[in-house]
C-alpha cells in the first residue's frame, strides 16, 4: 500500500470506515501513489483522490467491463501473464465487447474520457492495487462484483507481485480471523473445504467426531431457514442481527419465533434482549488471551491486561463448558493450547506459527506451514512461476445487473447505506461515548433534492421504503448527487435504518443489498421522533 | 483532503479576490458556486491540487488587500481552492503581521517605532497619534460582531520598515478593489493625523504599487512626487542619498539612471556581463565567483562561490535560485535602495547565477513592506522578459530561466534562508533544521541557491572585471565593496559604499558626520542582531575579520548612530520587543528566552527588579547564553547580541 503506484479504492470509504488502513494509504500518497476512488458519493476518501469516479449505484460491473474493453482495445493487456497464468480469457474478452466507452459512460454516468484515462492508468502502472469493501459486496450480485475486479487484475497482471494485487479491506480487527478459523459455513480451519474428504476425515480423526459432509447455512440462509421453521435454536456470539440485518422488522419476528435463542455478548444488545439465555463474556481485547488476524493476513497475539467485570466469562471457557454440558468434555484449554490445536488441524495454513515466533516476529502472515517459514507477504506469486505453480486463475464472465430495486414514481430516490468515522456498526460499542462528531443519525441528501422537496438542513424528514418508514433529521450534503440519499446503521434505537433496506441477498455470499433500495423522502412536519 | 470544518461562506468580494489570484475554480469541488452535471460524477484533485499549496500566501495576501482582513469564509474558500485543511491555513494566516484574522479597518497606517525611527522623532509621532486615536491596535480590534465603517482607518506600531534614511517612516495600506500600498517618508504628525481622518479615505486614484516613477536626483524632495496617496501626503518615490569612497560599483546607477528603462540600463553597461557569462561555460562562471572570494552580504558572510559550486554539482533536479530580498533587520535598507534604484542589475545577476548553477526558475522573496521596490523589480522582470533577457531561450543562447516575485507579509524570520522555503511553499515561515542544507534540499526539496540582493548585485562586476580583479578590492579576506545603511543621528542618512577596510568613522563621515547639535553616544553596528560600539571605537576597520577582532559584526551593514537625546534603555526595550514579537515560536530557547529577556529589561527599566540589578543582569546573561547556544536559527542565536553589548560594552547600567 505504501509502495504502490496507483490504488483503485472501489466501493469504499476507507477514510472513515477503515481509518487505520487509510493511514497506510496516506503514507503511500505521500510517497507519490495516485488514488482513484469509485463511489457514488464523493466521500471523505474520494476527497483525497486524484480522480473521483462517481458511478451510479450498482454499476460497478459495467465500469469494470468498460475499463477492461478499453484495456484490451488499446493493447494494454499483459499478454504473457494471461497466457501463463489464466484461463477463459477469450470468453471474457468477448463478454466485455459491448461495453464501449460510450455505453459504459451511459450506464455509469462517468464521462467516457475519464473511464479511458483510468483504464490506461491502471493498465500501464508499474504496480497497481484494487482495494474494495462493502460498496462492492453489499449488493445482490456481490460475488460477480468481486469477480469483475479480479478480472481487471488478471488482464493486466496486477496480482501476485509486491505492490500489486486485489485487496478486500477487512472491517474489524479479526473478521479475517473468523474465516481463518472456519467460522463460515463451507470451510474448516485454514480454509480446508468441508467437501474435501481427505481433509475432513483427517480432522474427524483428530477431533474424534463426525463432521457433516455438506455446507452449512450462511446468515441470510439461516434467516430463511427460520422463516421455513427448519432452524429453531440459535447460539449467537458477538453479533446483533436484530439491528444489523436488512429488513429489520422481519428479522425481529424471526428471532422471536425461535424455540431457543442464546446470545453470548459483552453488552445487552437488542438481540440479547430477545434471548432466552444471555452469556456475558469478556472482550477479546485486553480481557482475554488469544490471537487475531488483521487485513494483511497477519496473525498476531492479543494479551489479557485487565480483569473482566464480575460475571463475565472468557469465551473459551464458555464454549468448553457448553461442550461439557452437551456431553463432550474438552477440559479447559488455555488460549495457547487451543491455538496449538489449530496448528495441528491446519498445518499448511499456520503450522509454523508458535506463540514464541508470533511474539518474536510481531505476528506472521499466513500461510506459514513450518517453523522455519517467514510467513507470506503477498499471495498468488505462483501465478508468475514458469511453469505456473498450481491451477490457472480463471477469468469470469460477469453480467451487469443494476440494483434489485430502482427508483420509480412512488419511491423516487435511491438510498445507499454506509458508515461514519465516529461510529461502529450498530453502535453497541460506540454509542456509549461522547464525541463532538457524534451527532446521531441523519438522512444525507443532495442540495438539489433538498431544495426540490423543501427540506432545510436539520429538518425532520420521513424516509419510507416498501418495507418500513423512519424519521430522521436531514443533512444537506454536497457529496451526494440528486437522486441518491445516504444513511447509516449506527443508531438503530433512534433511527432503525434497516427497516428500510431490502432483503435481496447474493446467493453465493449471502450478503444483502444494503447499498441500494428505493425510498421516498418527505418533510416529517414534526420534531424528530423515534422511528416506527 | 477531507479536513474541513469551516461552514462560513465567502462573500462575493472574497471569491473575486481569491479567483483573481488563483484563477477561476474548475468545478464546484474546487469552490465554484454552481454544480455542473459533470460534477455529479467526477472530481479531480489529489496531488495536482496539493501541488498548488505554494499559492496559499499569495491568496491570503489577495484577501487581505481586497477586504482588509481574512474572514473565516474567505479562509475557507482559499482552503477549498487549494485543498489545505483550515487549521493549517489558519496557522499560516496568523503567522504574518500584515495579515489580519480579525476584522480591521480597510485603511491601516503602519507607523515605524523601531530604533532608527526612534532616533528621529517616532516617539513624538506615536504620542500624537495616541492622543488623538487612542492606543495603536496591535492586532486589530477584537470581537466578533464588529461593524467597521468603510472609510474607517486605524494605525499600528510597526517594526522597522526599512525606510531608516527617511525616518520617521510609515506604510499606508488601503484595502479595496484597487488596493493602495504606499511607503511614506518623513511622515509628520500632521500628515499622519490627516491620513487617518475619514474624509481623506478617497484616494485621488489607484496608485503606488504599480508606479514606476523615476528616482529622484538624490535629494529628499517629497513634494515633487508625481502622484500622492491622498491629497495630503506624498508617496515615496525612491529618493535616496548615496555616497561612496572611490568609484561606486553597486550604486553606480542608483539615483542616476532611470530604473524603469531597460534601454537606460543597457546604455550604461547593463547586460554586458550576462552576454559575457553566456559565452563562458557555467563552470567558468562559478570559477570566477570563487576567485572573487565574494562573501554573502546578508549577514552570515558565507562564500558565495561555494554555494554556487555545490548546487551546480547536485544531480537532483530542478535547481532553484532565490534572491533573498526579505530585508528586515532593523536599520537595514540597502537592498531596497538597490531594487528601487537599479532593479535590472538584480535581474541580470540572477540570470547569471541561474546559468552558472543550472536553475530554470528563480524567486525574489521580497518583504511585504516594500511596495515600490516590488513594483520596480516586477517592471524590470517584465521588461527583461519582453526583451528576451528572461524566458525559454534567453538571448537566443538556449538558457531557460524566469523569475517570479513572491512578497512576504510581515515576518522578520522569513529572511532566514530555510524559512523562505517554507514561506514560499505555503507553510508557516519557520526555519528548518540543517542539515540537509539548502544546496542539497531547499525549496520544494530541491537543490537551492539563496543569495542576498547585495551579494547578487556584485556578480555582473565580477564577471566583467574577472574574479581576480575583484578580489584585489578591499582586503585579503573581505573582497569588494560593501554597502552600509547609515541612519540615526547623522547629517545625511543613506547608503554608503566603501571598499572593505574603510573604518566606521569614515563611513559616518561619508554620511556628513554626526548631526550638528548632537553628541555621539553609541553606534549600533550590524542591526538588532548586531552589537553596539562606543564612540571611541570608530577606528574599527569594516571588514569581516576586523569586525570579528573587535568582537563586533558587520551583519547586514547597519550603522545607526545614537546621540544623547535617545534613551538607550528604551532602545534596548524596543530591540527586546522586536525579537519577542518576531520569534517564530518553534524552539523553546528563543520562544521563551526572548520573552524573559524583554521582561527582565522592563523590570530593570521600571525599577521593579527581582533580586536587584545584579540579579537581573545575571538572569539576562544566562537567558541570552541559552538562546545563543540552543536556538535553531540565527534569530534566537543573536537575540541577546545587542543587549549584551549595551550592557557590557556601553555599560549602560554602570551608573546605577
Amino acid at each position: 500500500m505504501e509502495d504502490t503506484d496507483v490504488v483503485f479504492l472501489w466501493g469504499s470509504n476507507a477514510r472513515n470506515a477503515h481509518p487505520i488502513w487509510f493511514h497506510h494509504l496516506l503514507k503511500g500518497i505521500r510517497n507519490g501513489t495516485r488514488l482513484y476512488v469509485m463511489d457514488p458519493r464523493r466521500s471523505e476518501s474520494a476527497q483525497w483522490a486524484d480522480v473521483w469516479m462517481g458511478l451510479n449505484v450498482g454499476t460497478d460491473i459495467a465500469l469494470s467491463n468498460g475499463m477492461a474493453r478499453e484495456i484490451i482495445h488499446a493493447g494494454l493487456t499483459h499478454r504473457a501473464f494471461i497466457e501463463n497464468a489464466t484461463e477463459n480469457y477469450e470468453a471474457y474478452a468477448k463478454s466485455v465487447e459491448p461495453f464501449t466507452l460510450d455505453v459504459t459512460a451511459h450506464i455509469t454516468g462517468v464521462p467516457a474520457e475519464v473511464i479511458r484515462e483510468a483504464a490506461h492508468t491502471y493498465a500501464t502502472a508499474g504496480k497497481a492495487m484494487i482495494c474494495w469493501t462493502l460498496g462492492i459486496t453489499e449488493h445482490h450480485n456481490a460475488t460477480d462484483n468481486v469477480l469483475a475486479l479480479i478480472n481487471l487484475s488478471l488482464l493486466t497482471g496486477h496480482v501476485g507481485r509486491w505492490g500489486s494485487g486485489c485487496n478486500p479491506l477487512r472491517g474489524q480487527n479479526n473478521v479475517q480471523g473468523g474465516g481463518d478459523m472456519g467460522a463460515i459455513p463451507n470451510k474448516l480451519p485454514g480454509f480446508q473445504d468441508i467437501l474435501d474428504d481427505a481433509a475432513r476425515t483427517r480432522i474427524e480423526r483428530m477431533w474424534g467426531t463426525k463432521i457433516q459432509p455438506k455446507y452449512g447455512w450462511n446468515l441470510t440462509e439461516m434467516l430463511h431457514a427460520m422463516d421455513r421453521g427448519e432452524l429453531t435454536a440459535l447460539l449467537c456470539i458477538g453479533e446483533n442481527p436484530a439491528q444489523s440485518d436488512a429488513d429489520g422488522h422481519h428479522v425481529e419476528e424471526l428471532l422471536r419465533g425461535l424455540d431457543h435463542l442464546v446470545v453470548q455478548e459483552i453488552f445487552l444488545t437488542k438481540t440479547a434482549q430477545l434471548a432466552d439465555v444471555v452469556l456475558p463474556t469478556t472482550t477479546s481485547w485486553a480481557e482475554a488471551d488469544g490471537c487475531v488476524t488483521n487485513s494483511e493476513r497477519r496473525i498476531q497475539r492479543v494479551r489479557k491486561a485487565v480483569e473482566p467485570p464480575e460475571g463475565a466469562r472468557d469465551e473459551l471457557w464458555i464454549l468448553s463448558e457448553l461442550a461439557r454440558r452437551l456431553g463432550h468434555d474438552w477440559g479447559h484449554p488455555t488460549a495457547e493450547q487451543a491455538w496449538n490445536e489449530v496448528r495441528e488441524v491446519a498445518p499448511a495454513f499456520c503450522g509454523g506459527m508458535s506463540y514464541e515466533r508470533m511474539e518474536a516476529l510481531g505476528g506472521i502472515q499466513w500461510p506459514c506451514p513450518d517453523i522455519h517459514h517467514p510467513g507470506t507477504k503477498f499471495l498468488h506469486a505462483r501465478l508468475w512461476e514458469t511453469p505456473r505453480g498450481g491451477r490457472a486463475a480463471p477469468f469470469s464472465v460477469v453480467k451487469h445487473e443494476g440494483p434489485v430495486e430502482t427508483p420509480d414514481d412512488e419511491y423516487p430516490l435511491l438510498l445507499t447505506t454506509g458508515r461514519r468515522l465516529e461510529s461502529y456498526n450498530t453502535g453497541v460499542q460506540s454509542n456509549g461515548f461522547d464525541s463532538p462528531l457524534h451527532v446521531g443519525e441523519a438522512l444525507e441528501i443532495s442540495p438539489e433534492d433538498a431544495a426540490h422537496l423543501g427540506i432545510a438542513d436539520g429538518d425532520a424528514v420521513r424516509v419510507t421504503s416498501r418495507r418500513g418508514s423512519v424519521v430522521a433529521p436531514a443533512r444537506v450534503e454536497r457529496s451526494l448527487r440528486p437522486g441518491v440519499v445516504f444513511m447509516t446503521l449506527h443508531f438503530p434505537d433512534e433511527v432503525p435504518t434497516n427497516l428500510l433496506t431490502i432483503d435481496a441477498a447474493d446467493p453465493r455470499s449471502g450478503t444483502a443489498e444494503f447499498k441500494a433500495c428505493a425510498v421516498r423522502v418527505e418533510p416529517a412536519g414534526v420534531a424528530v421522533e423515534t422511528g416506527d | 483532503m477531507d479536513i474541513r470544518v469551516i461552514d462560513a461562506e465567502p462573500t462575493a468580494e472574497e471569491r473575486e479576490a481569491v479567483d483573481a489570484c488563483l484563477g477561476a475554480p474548475g468545478s464546484s469541488w474546487e469552490g465554484a458556486a454552481e454544480r455542473s452535471a459533470q460534477d455529479y460524477h467526477v472530481a479531480f484533485g489529489g496531488q495536482s491540487m496539493r501541488d498548488r499549496r505554494h499559492l496559499l500566501l499569495p491568496a491570503l495576501r489577495a484577501l487581505q488587500a481586497r477586504v482588509g482582513w481574512i474572514s473565516e469564509g474567505g479562509l475557507g474558500y482559499v482552503c477549498e481552492r487549494l485543498d489545505v485543511p483550515p487549521a493549517d491555513a489558519w496557522g499560516v494566516a496568523t503567522f504574518y503581521a500584515l495579515l489580519s484574522t480579525t476584522p480591521r479597518a480597510k485603511r491601516v497606517l503602519h507607523v515605524c517605532d523601531d530604533i532608527a525611527c526612534k532616533c528621529r522623532g517616532a516617539d513624538a509621532l506615536c504620542a500624537a497619534l495616541e492622543e488623538k486615536f487612542g492606543p495603536a491596535h496591535a492586532h486589530g480590534p477584537d470581537g466578533h460582531e464588529v461593524t467597521i465603517a468603510d472609510d474607517a482607518a486605524v494605525w499600528m506600531r510597526s517594526p522597522c520598515l526599512g525606510m531608516c534614511d527617511h525616518a520617521p517612516a510609515a506604510l499606508l495600506q488601503a484595502a479595496g478593489e484597487n488596493p493602495v500600498e504606499a511607503q511614506i517618508a518623513g511622515v509628520t504628525a500632521e500628515q499622519a493625523l490627516l491620513l487617518l481622518e475619514p474624509q481623506n479615505t478617497q484616494h485621488d486614484k489607484p496608485q503606488s504599487t504599480q508606479s514606476t516613477q523615476k528616482a529622484g536626483n538624490g535629494k529628499h524632495t517629497p513634494s515633487s512626487s508625481a502622484s500622492s496617496v491622498s491629497s495630503v501626503v506624498p508617496a515615496f518615490n525612491g529618493t535616496v542619498f548615496t555616497a561612496s569612497k572611490g568609484e561606486p560599483r553597486l550604486l553606480k546607477r542608483v539615483g542616476k539612471v532611470d530604473p524603469s528603462s531597460i534601454d537606460a540600463y543597457t546604455k550604461t553597461g547593463g547586460y554586458e556581463a550576462l552576454e559575457k557569462a553566456l559565452g563562458m561555460t557555467p563552470q567558468a562562471v562559478v570559477a570566477e565567483v570563487l576567485a572573487s572570494k565574494l562573501m554573502g552580504r546578508g549577514g552570515a558572510a558565507f562564500p558565495m562561490g561555494r554555494k554556487w559550486e555545490a548546487v551546480a554539482a547536485q544531480a537532483a533536479t530542478p535547481h532553484y535560485l532565490i534572491c533573498n530580498a526579505d530585508e528586515s533587520e532593523p536599520g537595514t535598507f540597502k537592498d531596497r535602495v538597490l531594487m528601487e534604484g537599479d532593479p535590472f542589475a538584480v535581474v541580470e545577476a540572477m540570470t547569471i547565477a541561474a546559468y552558472a548553477t543550472g536553475c530554470a526558475r528563480g524567486y525574489v522573496y521580497i518583504r511585504g513592506e516594500y511596495p515600490l521596490a516590488t513594483a520596480r523589480l516586477q517592471h524590470a522582470v517584465d521588461q527583461a522578459r519582453t526583451h528576451g533577457f528572461l524566458g525559454d531561450d534567453v538571448l537566443g543562447r538556449g538558457l531557460a530561466f524566469d523569475i517570479e516575485i513572491r512578497q512576504g507579509a510581515g515576518a522578520y524570520i522569513c529572511g532566514e534562508e530555510t524559512a523562505i522555503f517554507n514561506s514560499i511553499e505555503g507553510y508557516r515561515g519557520e526555519p528548518r533544521n540543517k542539515p540537509p542544507f539548502p544546496v542539497q534540499a531547499g525549496l520544494f526539496g530541491c537543490p537551492t541557491v539563496v543569495n542576498n540582493v547585495e551579494t547578487l548585485a556584485n556578480v555582473p562586476g565580477i564577471i566583467l572585471d574577472g574574479g581576480a580583479a575583484f578580489a584585489k578590492i578591499g582586503t585579503e579576506n573581505s573582497t569588494g565593496t560593501k554597502l552600509f545603511c547609515v541612519s540615526g543621528a547623522v547629517e545625511k542618512r543613506g547608503v554608503v559604499e566603501v571598499p572593505f577596510g574603510a573604518t566606521l568613522g569614515e563611513v559616518i563621515e561619508l554620511a556628513g558626520g554626526v548631526r550638528s547639535g548632537s553628541t555621539l553616544k553609541a553606534v549600533l553596528l550590524g542591526g538588532a542582531a548586531g552589537v553596539f560600539v562606543r564612540p571611541e571605537e570608530l577606528h574599527i576597520p569594516l571588514t569581516f575579520e576586523g569586525a570579528r577582532a573587535a568582537e563586533a559584526t558587520l551583519g547586514s551593514g547597519v550603522v545607526v548612530a545614537f546621540d544623547e537625546k535617545v534613551d538607550m534603555e528604551e532602545v534596548l526595550g524596543r530591540i527586546a520587543a522586536f525579537f519577542r514579537d518576531e520569534s517564530c515560536g518553534q524552539c523553546v530557547p528563543c520562544r521563551v528566552g526572548t520573552v524573559r529577556q524583554e521582561e527582565a529589561l522592563y523590570r530593570v527599566r521600571s525599577g521593579k527588579t527581582i533580586g536587584g540589578l545584579r540579579g537581573e543582569l545575571a538572569l539576562i546573561d544566562e537567558v541570552g547564553r541559552a538562546m545563543k547556544d540552543a536556538s535553531i536559527c540565527g534569530l534566537g542565536q543573536t537575540a541577546y547580541s545587542a543587549v549584551e553589548s549595551a550592557i557590557k560594552r556601553l555599560g549602560i547600567y554602570e551608573a546605577r
